[in-house]
């Protein structure tokens, strides 16, 4: 067996080049905004989306707290509250779940399918920058008082043509990420030997697809009705009717989708072995993503079962079941399998397993909310209870690219993150989106009303449920900024990594770490799912 | 250790452009389909009203006095037709190497192009609505400035590749199929907007 050194020799030039330090990092900031190079683009999409989720968690927390005392306002004004729940869910859906996805598939599935790039690298970037833009005029229009519900009519107009430009973004990033698993997988690659994170990725990508022009083509309507007489779709208040369901369950599912082949492929190491059943992780990833039929769709399947006759209820429970059910089944499938690829093999302890692993069932969490909540005769409609539902899926799926960030992480930077605080920030996110969705949850069946942070009264400790879901959020927040803080310091100064640390099977452990610029020297030809355990000696697979 | 896989053999052209483009329609017939089924609704739940001669109740959707352009979107539809019958040809040619014939079947679809433009624009100062004066106004702006949108890339795109194939490139077929794919997209959407829009109203 021969090797190859495929190290950047970039430092090496970049001091020899005598520039001086400002200098440098002009270059440097330059070299990053213009490239093509998709483990860069990946990247920025990735650590935007982690920064923005610790702003959005922290808005949470403010939000929490205010709720606590439900008398009058204790900081915030009735116009920041409406400002700051828009802005909240607006940036955790648009601003972290999909970019962080999207920037970690990005990243890598190109070197997991054997590609030299991307398929339309400056598609990807243009994807970033557009998104990026889209995503800081939706925030500063909120600010204005724009956004879903907001006085200021041309901000809100601003508003939507910043929703507009933020999926049309995500969307022509996707199309390079679609694209490139459809065309770009090495020889011997055919579609059923595709790693699973890279099968979600096409699955998931396939669902935005779906589901980002109808945002678009909604937004149109929208911006052309409210800046043009406002006779159609009801204002500024008819924004969040009209597309307050990109916003929430089960379109989040469809950001949270990519999620599901990372744990499966951080369980699949773990395990020591090929995956048994490596087909169940495929399908279960697939199945999940019909969620995005609901999403185009836009409207809540729920089953309502009062005053309806058996044949009416077998109507209303076939689309319940389909747009509901499937997604979970497809996540416990996903679950299941990862379970038992543990089980079988001689499982190691992978330390991004356990932020992966626990936001997974953070979003299953969520999934099995959404379906308690669409059952009419339970009452949930209008309460925390969906703000509860909410949390679980964008910060389970927040864990899950925690977990990625941290086992892809060394292949992208070239040095490890500490495998304790690994450990340590993934349960303490666990913990942070437990607090801040399961108290949700309970205060939801007591009727405490969504959208609202005062004039509430039920029976039970409603302060306590608040308090917990405010300190869950405000943990959630922690959590983010330590993680970031923890990798930028470990991939600067931390250990080199090895070029294969995780002793994995997929392709892109195949190259140096950090990966070169063009990824392969050659394009490696794959006669298995598992291409590098074929290289390993035999008796290493365990 | 760098674990070195043997080298694949030269991978099959990948036709990376087609499907790209593939891609980008399925996203756009999205569009146009989102789009669609929202005026469906929005019909579906107009109220209604007493006809004119007053034999049986109508929907309430119709601006009155409504002059429907039927003619300039016909032609409309047929000009798309043809467009789509240059691109192919352009694809057609690109195969054979045949650079006049590329370049004249992508010229042709451009004038296509351009008076489609020019007959979906005419729409609107012949149909006479108000941009402000109702549901119906703005979504038909909304709808068909979408679709004048759509076609304004397919300009670009074709201009696009008869630049490329008038700067010796005629032969790139993956870059003329994906052409001529774009253009079949846009004569579907085309078709969509047509039927419910200008036929079904």
């Amino acid at each position: 067996m021969t090797t190859f050194d495929t190290h950047a020799a970039a430092p090496a030039a970049a001091s020899s080049s005598g520039a001086g330090a400002l200098g440098a990092f002009v270059v440097g900031i330059g070299s990053w905004a213009t490239t093509t190079d998709h483990k860069k683009i990946g990247r920025l999409f990735a650590v935007t989306a982690l920064l923005a989720g610790a702003a959005a968690a922290v808005i949470g927390a403010f939000l929490g707290f205010e709720r606590i005392s439900a008398t009058g306002y204790s900081v915030l004004d009735l116009d920041s509250v409406v400002q700051l729940s828009s802005l909240y869910r607006v940036v955790l859906a648009f601003g972290v779940a999909l970019p962080l996805m999207l920037g970690i598939a990005i990243a890598i599935v190109p070197l997991q399918i054997g590609s030299k790039a991307i398929a339309f690298g400056r598609l990807a970037l243009f994807g970033f920058w557009m998104w990026l833009a889209g995503l800081i005029v939706c925030i500063y229009t909120i600010a204005a008082n724009g956004g879903p519900g907001g006085g200021e009519a041309k901000m809100v107009d601003l508003f939507l043509v910043g929703v507009v430009i933020t999926a049309a973004g995500a969307l022509a990033a996707t199309v390079s990420l679609v694209t490139t698993v459809l065309t770009n997988r090495a020889p011997g690659m055919s579609l059923s030997r595709v790693p699973v994170l890279s099968w979600a990725s096409l699955t998931g990508g396939v669902s935005l697809l779906l589901t980002l022009p109808v945002v678009i083509g909604t937004a149109i309507y929208l911006y052309v009705d409210h800046h043009y007489g406002r006779l159609a779709f009801g204002g500024n208040k008819g924004v969040n009717d009209w597309l307050g369901w990109s916003m929430t369950q089960p379109q989040t599912y469809v950001f949270a989708a990519i999620g599901v082949g990372i744990v499966a492929e951080v369980a699949t190491v773990a395990s020591g072995r090929r995956h048994p059943l490596r087909a169940i992780l495929l399908v279960g990833s697939g199945i999940l993503t019909v969620a995005a039929l609901a999403g185009a769709t836009q409207i809540q399947h729920s089953l309502t079962w009062t005053n309806t006759s058996g044949s009416d209820k077998v109507k209303e429970l076939i689309p319940f079941l389909i747009f509901n059910g499937l997604p979970v089944l497809g996540a416990l499938v996903v679950l299941g399998g990862c379970a038992l690829g543990l089980a079988q093999g001689k499982p190691r302890v992978l330390a991004p397993l356990v932020p992966a692993f626990l936001g997974l069932g953070m979003v299953l969490a969520g999934m099995v909310g959404h379906l308690v909540a669409q059952f009419g005769p339970a009452g949930l409609a209008g309460t925390v209870f969906e703000e509860g539902e909410f949390n679980y899926v964008v910060y389970g799926t927040v864990l899950m690219g925690i977990g990625a960030v941290s086992y892809w992480g060394p292949k992208l930077w070239g040095r490890s993150l500490p495998q304790s605080a690994v450990f340590g920030l993934g349960t303490l996110g666990f913990l942070g989106t437990v607090l801040s969705s399961l108290p949700l949850y309970v205060a939801g069946f007591a009727d405490q009303p969504a959208g609202v942070v005062d004039g509430f009264s039920y029976g039970g400790p409603q302060e306590l449920w608040n308090g917990l879901a405010a300190v869950g959020q405000a943990l959630v927040a922690v959590t983010i900024v330590l993680f970031v803080l923890t990798a930028a310091r470990a991939f600067r100064t931390g250990e080199p990594a090895g070029d294969d640390p995780w002793d994995a099977q997929t392709l892109e452990w195949s190259v140096s770490s950090p990966a070169p610029a063009d990824n392969f020297a050659s394009v490696p030809a794959v006669t298995s799912p598992e291409p590098l355990l074929d290289l390993k000696p035999a008796g290493s697979e365990k | 250790m760098t674990h070195a896989l043997p080298a694949g053999p030269q991978p099959a052209p990948r036709r990376q452009l087609l499907v790209g483009t593939g891609v980008v329609s399925a996203a756009g017939a999205l569009l146009i389909g989102g789009m669609l089924s929202i005026w469906l609704r929005f019909r579906a739940a107009a109220p209604l009203r007493e006809s004119s001669d007053g034999l049986k109740q109508i929907k309430d959707w119709l601006p009155k006095d409504l002059k429907m352009a039927e003619v300039l979107t016909n032609v409309g539809l047929v000009t798309i037709g043809v467009a789509c019958i240059m691109a192919q040809w352009a694809a057609y040619s690109s195969r054979r190497n045949d650079s006049r014939h590329t370049n004249m079947a992508l010229g042709m679809t451009l004038l296509m192009g351009l008076a489609l433009l020019n007959a979906l624009v005419a729409v609107f100062p012949n149909m006479e609505i108000v941009l402000a004066e109702g549901a119906y106004q703005t979504m038909f702006y909304a709808i068909t400035g979408t679709l004048i949108a759509l076609v304004a890339a397919g300009m670009a795109f074709t201009l696009a590749a008869l630049f490329k194939s008038s700067g010796g490139r005629a032969g790139n077929t993956d870059l003329m199929n994906a052409h001529a794919l774009y253009w079949y997209f846009l004569a579907a959407a085309y078709t969509a907007v047509w039927f419910v829009v200008f036929v079904q109203k």
